[in-house]
C-alpha cells in the first residue's frame, strides 16, 4: 500500500470504486425489497383516491355497503347524474375565475419580475419581502372589509370579485417564481439584443419571453391549481350566480345527504382538471410551491 | 432585520454600477424606467391586500353588528378586552397551534421518508411519484368529503373496515376525535408538498461528499444522519415555513369535516372568525380577532422570514 501512495489519486479511486461496487451488489437484493416497500407505501397513500374513483362508478346501494364492495358492476349513472344536475354554470364560473385571474397574474408578474431580476430596481429584496409578507396575512383578517366593500360596490355574487381576489392571492407566488426563472437568463443574450438596438418591448418579446416560456407555463399552472381549488372566498362572496365548483361540491354534500357514489363522481370531475395539470408538470410544481426558493 | 436589508440594498446598488457615472437626471430617469414595470403589480397588491387590512383595524375599534345597523359606534379597545376573556377564542387559538404543529411535523417526517425512498432508481419510479403527489392536487373540498365520509365514517368508512379486520370496534372519528380527523386529512394533503421539497434537496446534494462518506466506510444510516440531514436542513426549514403558512389558514377541512365541533372542540382561528363574522354578523369582534391573528403572525413570521431569506441569500451566493 505504502508504495502506491505516490500515484494515489487514480489508484485509490479505482479501489474505491471496487469498494462501492460490493455494497451495490448486495444492494440489488435489498433494492428489490426497498422497491416493494416503496410501491406498497405509495399504493396505501394513494388508496383513498383510488377508492373515491371506484365509488364513483358504483350504484348508491353498493357504495355504502359494509363490508366494502371491491368487485361490482361499474356504471356511469353517477357521472350522468352529476352532469345533468346543473353543474355547468359552476364549472363555467370556475373556468372564468381561474382563467382570467391566471392571465392577469401573468400579465402583471412578467414586468414585475423583469424589474426584480434583469433590470433590477434598487430595493429588490425589500419588494420581494413585501410580496411574500402578503402571503402571511391570514385571509380571515381581510374577509370582513372585502365583504362589506363588495356589498357597497354591489359586487357580491360577481365572478369578477373572485377574479380580482384570486389575482391578488396568486401574484406574490408568481412574482417569486417567475423571478427565479428570469434570473437564469444569461445576461449576455440580453446585452447582445440591446446592442443590436432592440428596444425594451422588442427585447422582451423576441428574446426574453421565448426563453422563459417554460417558466411562465409553470407559474400559470400553480396559479390555476390554487384558483381552481379555492373555497373560502367563493363560499363567502358568492351565491346562486357566481358560485364555483368547490361550492357546487359542498352543496352536493350537504343538501343531498349520503348519495356517496354521486358525491364521489362529482369530486372526481371537480378535481380532474387540476390533477391532470399537476401530473403533467410535477417538476415545475416544486418551484412554484417553494416560491422559487428551490431550483 | 435592518442589517439584512442594508447588505441587500448595497448589493442592489452595486448592480446599478455604471449608472453612477452618469448625470443625476439620467439616473433618475433610469430609476423610473426600472421601477415602472414593477408598479402595476405592486400597486395592485397594495390596494387589494393592504387597504382591506387597514379597514379591518378600523372595524376592530368599533362595536358593529350587521343585525343591529344602528349600533356602529367607536368603542376603542373594548373588542380586544372582550376577546381576551373569551374562552372559545383561546380554544381556537390552541387548536390552530395543535393542527399546524401536528400536521407540519407528521407531514415532514412522512414526506422525508417518501423522498428518501424516491431518491433512487427503481422500476416505476415516475408512477410512484405521480401517485404520491396526487393527494396534494385533489380539491380540498373533495378530500375533506373523502376523509369524513368514505374513509372515517363509522358504518361504512374504509378506515373503520380496516381496523375492524384486526378486531377494533368502529370509531366515529369526526365526532369522538375531531382534531385527529382533521389532522389526518391535512397530513394526507400536505405530505406530498413536503416530499417534493425534500426530494429537491436530496437531488441537489453534493455527490462527492456522499461518495467520500461511502469511501470512509460509513453505513447508510450514518451517511444519512451525518451527511444528508445537515445538507437537507435548509430545505426542511423552507418546507416547514411554507407548509405552516398554508396550514395555519386551514378552513376547508374544518368547515366540511367537523364544522368546528362537537361544540367548538375543533374550531381553529380562521373557522372561529368566520363564524363570528358570517354567522354571528359581529364585524367588530371578528375584525379584532383578525388583527390579533395578524399580530401573532407578524411575530412568528419575523423569525420565519429570516430563515427564508437566509436560504435565499445562500443560494444567490452559490
Amino acid at each position: 500500500m505504502s508504495t502506491t501512495t505516490l500515484d494515489t489519486p487514480r489508484d485509490s479511486q479505482t479501489t474505491g470504486r471496487r469498494d462501492i461496487v460490493k455494497p451495490r451488489r448486495k444492494g440489488v437484493v435489498s433494492g428489490g425489497v426497498l422497491t416493494t416497500v416503496t410501491w406498497i407505501l405509495a399504493l396505501v397513500f394513494f388508496a383513498p383516491v383510488a377508492w373515491m374513483v371506484m365509488t364513483s362508478f358504483k350504484q348508491e346501494n353498493v357504495a355504502a355497503s359494509n363490508p366494502p364492495a371491491f368487485f361490482f358492476e361499474p356504471t356511469l349513472d353517477q357521472y350522468k347524474a352529476v352532469i345533468s344536475s346543473d353543474a355547468g354554470p359552476y364549472f363555467l364560473n370556475s373556468l372564468i375565475a381561474t382563467g382570467v385571474s391566471t392571465l392577469l397574474v401573468i400579465l402583471l408578474a412578467i414586468p414585475a419580475s423583469y424589474a426584480l431580476s434583469i433590470r433590477p430596481v434598487k430595493k429588490t429584496s425589500d419588494v420581494l419581502f413585501f410580496f411574500i409578507s402578503t402571503k402571511m396575512l391570514p385571509i380571515v383578517a381581510v374577509i370582513m372589509p372585502i365583504y362589506v366593500i363588495s356589498g357597497q360596490l354591489r359586487a357580491l355574487d360577481s365572478i369578477w370579485t373572485l377574479v380580482i381576489l384570486y389575482t391578488a392571492m396568486n401574484l406574490p407566488i408568481a412574482v417569486w417564481m417567475m423571478r427565479s426563472f428570469f434570473q437564469e437568463v444569461p445576461g449576455e443574450v440580453l446585452e447582445a439584443a440591446s446592442m443590436d438596438g432592440a428596444g425594451l418591448i422588442k427585447t422582451l418579446r423576441s428574446v426574453l419571453i421565448p426563453m422563459v416560456t417554460p417558466g411562465i407555463a409553470a407559474t400559470a399552472l400553480i396559479c390555476v391549481i390554487f384558483a381552481w381549488n379555492e373555497f373560502f372566498f367563493a363560499l363567502n362572496l358568492t351565491a346562486a350566480k357566481a358560485a364555483t365548483v368547490p361550492v357546487f361540491l359542498m352543496s352536493q354534500m350537504t343538501s343531498e345527504g349520503l348519495f356517496l357514489a354521486q358525491l364521489s363522481a362529482a369530486s372526481v370531475l371537480a378535481s380532474l382538471p387540476v390533477v391532470l395539470a399537476g401530473w403533467l408538470a410535477q417538476k415545475q410544481l416544486v418551484r412554484g410551491l417553494s416560491m422559487g426558493a428551490v431550483k | 432585520m435592518s442589517t439584512m436589508t442594508e447588505t441587500r440594498q448595497r448589493r442592489g446598488a452595486t448592480g446599478t454600477g455604471p449608472g453612477e457615472a452618469e448625470l443625476r437626471r439620467a439616473r433618475r430617469r433610469d430609476g423610473w424606467s426600472r421601477r415602472l414595470p414593477l408598479l402595476p403589480a405592486l400597486i395592485f397588491t397594495i390596494v387589494v391586500t393592504q387597504l382591506p387590512f387597514l379597514l379591518t383595524i378600523w372595524y376592530s375599534l368599533r362595536s358593529w353588528n350587521l343585525l343591529r345597523p344602528d349600533g356602529n359606534i367607536f368603542v376603542g379597545l373594548q373588542n380586544f378586552i372582550d376577546i381576551f376573556s373569551d374562552s372559545t377564542f383561546r380554544v381556537a387559538a390552541l387548536n390552530s397551534i395543535l393542527i399546524t404543529l401536528g400536521c407540519v411535523a407528521v407531514a415532514l417526517v412522512l414526506g422525508t421518508v417518501f423522498a428518501v425512498l424516491l431518491d433512487r432508481e427503481f422500476l416505476g419510479r415516475g408512477i410512484v411519484r405521480t401517485l404520491l403527489i396526487t393527494p396534494f392536487l385533489i380539491m380540498p373540498v373533495a378530500s375533506s368529503m373523502l376523509w369524513s365520509v368514505s374513509m372515517l365514517n363509522p358504518s361504512y368508512g374504509m378506515v373503520n373496515w380496516v381496523i375492524g379486520l384486526v378486531g377494533i370496534e368502529p370509531i366515529d372519528f369526526t365526532s369522538s376525535a375531531p382534531l385527529l380527523s382533521v389532522i389526518i386529512a391535512l397530513v394526507w394533503q400536505w405530505t406530498p408538498f413536503m416530499m417534493l421539497l425534500i426530494l429537491a434537496g436530496l437531488q441537489a446534494q453534493a455527490k462527492d461528499v456522499l461518495e467520500a462518506a461511502s469511501l470512509d466506510g460509513a453505513g447508510w444510516w450514518k451517511t444519512f444522519t451525518l451527511v444528508t440531514l445537515p445538507q437537507l436542513r435548509r430545505y426542511m426549514e423552507l418546507a416547514v415555513l411554507l407548509g405552516s403558512i398554508y396550514v395555519v389558514n386551514t378552513f376547508d377541512q374544518i368547515y366540511l369535516m367537523t364544522a368546528g365541533g362537537p361544540g367548538t372542540a375543533s374550531a381553529n382561528l380562521p373557522f372561529y372568525i368566520y363564524q363570528r363574522a358570517f354567522l354571528g354578523f359581529d364585524i367588530g369582534q371578528a375584525a379584532a380577532m383578525g388583527v390579533i391573528v395578524v399580530i401573532a403572525t407578524i411575530i412568528i413570521a419575523t423569525f420565519a422570514l429570516r430563515l427564508i431569506f437566509r436560504s435565499f441569500d445562500d443560494k444567490e451566493q452559490a
